[in-house]
């Protein structure tokens, strides 16, 4: 039975607030010194080092922030949606919590990829939006975002704020491959003129390890930007707490 | 130990949500009145030439259906909220997610299935080419069916949340862009003189997953949105 106990420590432990808030503090620094090295490195050889495009001349650097977003935006939903299901099966506030800190990173995250594609489109497709099945499947994952943003926001109780919108989550998750193929099907009956430059070659060696590195830097970016705003959420939660008001008393006395 | 033989049947709430419907029925009407008047102002705004309208006619008539039923959306659970038998519903001891369902079903009878009757008039107006009329009439009648299960789980979302919000189509018109995509395709294949079974079958697959599996997250989130 002890042993027992013992086997599921950690787990229960993650549930608390305050253990993640300092293991968080702990790693932080690290984890920010990691995203900025990857960040800066990557944008280094990315915007200086790898040589132009051959059609597209230096336009296409902009994959270097677009591609990372992107991905980061699809898998922050699924993060999210996991982050909400856990909280739903096991009842754990601090996974709660983490679900409400993905929805704005999300959301901003998907906005800077469709905004940065929009940058690119207008010198490679000559206009800054066309009805392409990606974007508007991006588009679709931008209102997902911020229907759960809406929802969050519109209840009193942060309770019921979190468990309704981890359902909506886990509802937007099911819809999300359904959108995808949908959009794709859409998209190929109502194929426009020729639009298709960026299927067309595969991505060089040289301009690919940059990428490689942006998309890692953007994963711990991610992570920073998760705990920063969980922390923060933490603090607003906990605020009654013994444990929070002594940090706030320490932090002040210093 | 719960009676459970006493517990209404499926059938019986379905009766008592269309028979409220029908008390109420200047609510139940108005959305039919809504996709009928905004159908008249697609000629006015745009052209009123046969041949252009004959065009958009199935985007035309999927999109004010799609509006239709999101006006009349909330009201799957809001009068129950309000006069308190909603609480009732969710301290019995029972499976809510078949009351739900009957709800789902009952909001069909009242909404998609009036709409997709009074489609084939509008469609004529809107010059509509008549061989695409089975096409459009199953693909609305299984396309709001699958509106209405969707917009249950929007609904049971937002119900404490108070009236007139634009909260709701916020949180379901995303999840509607799919059915709407197979929906319009039916109907513009049928005007083409394809084959339309396709994109049917697809929205009859989307239906079953949604009447399986909305039912129950219509009911996981009444239970924390009104208790």
């Amino acid at each position: 039975m002890v042993t027992e106990v013992k086997k599921w420590q950690w787990f229960y432990r993650l549930g608390s607030p305050r253990w993640f808030y300092e293991i968080t503090g702990r790693w932080l620094p690290w984890l920010l010194c990691a995203a900025s090295l990857l960040l800066a490195s990557g944008l280094f050889w990315g915007l200086l080092v790898a040589p132009p495009d051959a059609r597209q001349g230096n336009s296409f650097r902009i994959i270097y922030l677009h591609v990372p977003a992107a991905i980061l935006a699809l898998v922050g939903y699924y993060i999210m949606a996991l982050a909400g299901a856990v909280g739903l099966i096991w009842r754990i506030k601090m996974s709660f919590m983490v679900m409400k800190s993905a929805a704005p990173i999300g959301a901003a995250l998907t906005f800077i990829a469709l905004f940065t594609g929009a940058v690119w489109g207008k010198p490679s497709w000559g206009t800054y939006w066309v009805w392409d099945a990606r974007i508007t499947s991006m588009l679709i994952l931008l209102f997902l975002y911020l229907g759960v943003l809406a929802l969050q926001r519109a209840f009193s109780s942060a309770e019921m704020a979190y468990r309704a919108s981890a359902i909506l989550a886990l509802v937007g998750t099911i819809n999300i491959p359904i959108i995808y193929k949908s959009v794709d099907w859409w998209h190929t009956l109502h194929q426009p003129a020729t639009l298709k430059l960026t299927s067309a070659s595969s991505i060089h060696i040289d301009m690919l390890q940059p990428l490689i590195v942006m998309i890692c830097g953007f994963y711990v970016f991610y992570v920073v930007a998760l705990c920063l705003f969980t922390r923060a959420e933490i603090i607003r939660r906990e605020a009654t707490s013994a444990w929070v008001r002594a940090l706030v008393s320490n932090e002040s006395s210093r | 130990m719960p009676e459970l033989a006493r517990t209404p049947s499926f059938l019986a709430y379905v009766r008592r949500d269309v028979l409220l419907a029908y008390r109420r029925l200047g609510d139940t009407v108005a959305p039919l009145i809504f996709f009928t008047m905004v159908c008249t102002l697609v000629p006015l705004g745009l052209s009123p030439d046969p041949q252009r309208l004959s065009e958009i006619a199935p985007g035309i008539m999927w999109i004010m259906a799609l509006l239709a039923t999101l006006l009349s959306i909330e009201r799957i659970f809001a009068f129950d909220f309000e006069d308190g038998s909603l609480e009732q519903l969710l301290i019995a001891p029972q499976l809510i997610a078949l009351p739900v369902l009957a709800k789902i079903v009952a909001h069909w009878l009242v909404t998609g299935l009036p709409l997709t009757l009074l489609s084939p008039l509008l469609a004529m107006t809107l010059s509509l080419p008549t061989s695409a009329y089975p096409a459009m009439l199953l693909s609305l009648a299984i396309g709001s069916a699958y509106l209405s299960a969707v917009g249950a789980v929007g609904a049971s979302l937002t119900v404490s949340l108070g009236r007139g919000g634009l909260l709701l189509p916020l949180l379901v018109v995303p999840l509607y862009m799919p059915i709407m995509i197979f929906g319009t395709a039916t109907v513009f294949y049928a005007v083409d003189g394809l084959h339309w079974s396709g994109p049917l079958a697809a929205m009859g697959a989307m239906l079953c997953a949604a009447l399986a599996l909305c039912p129950l997250a219509a009911a996981a989130a009444l239970r924390v949105t009104s208790a």
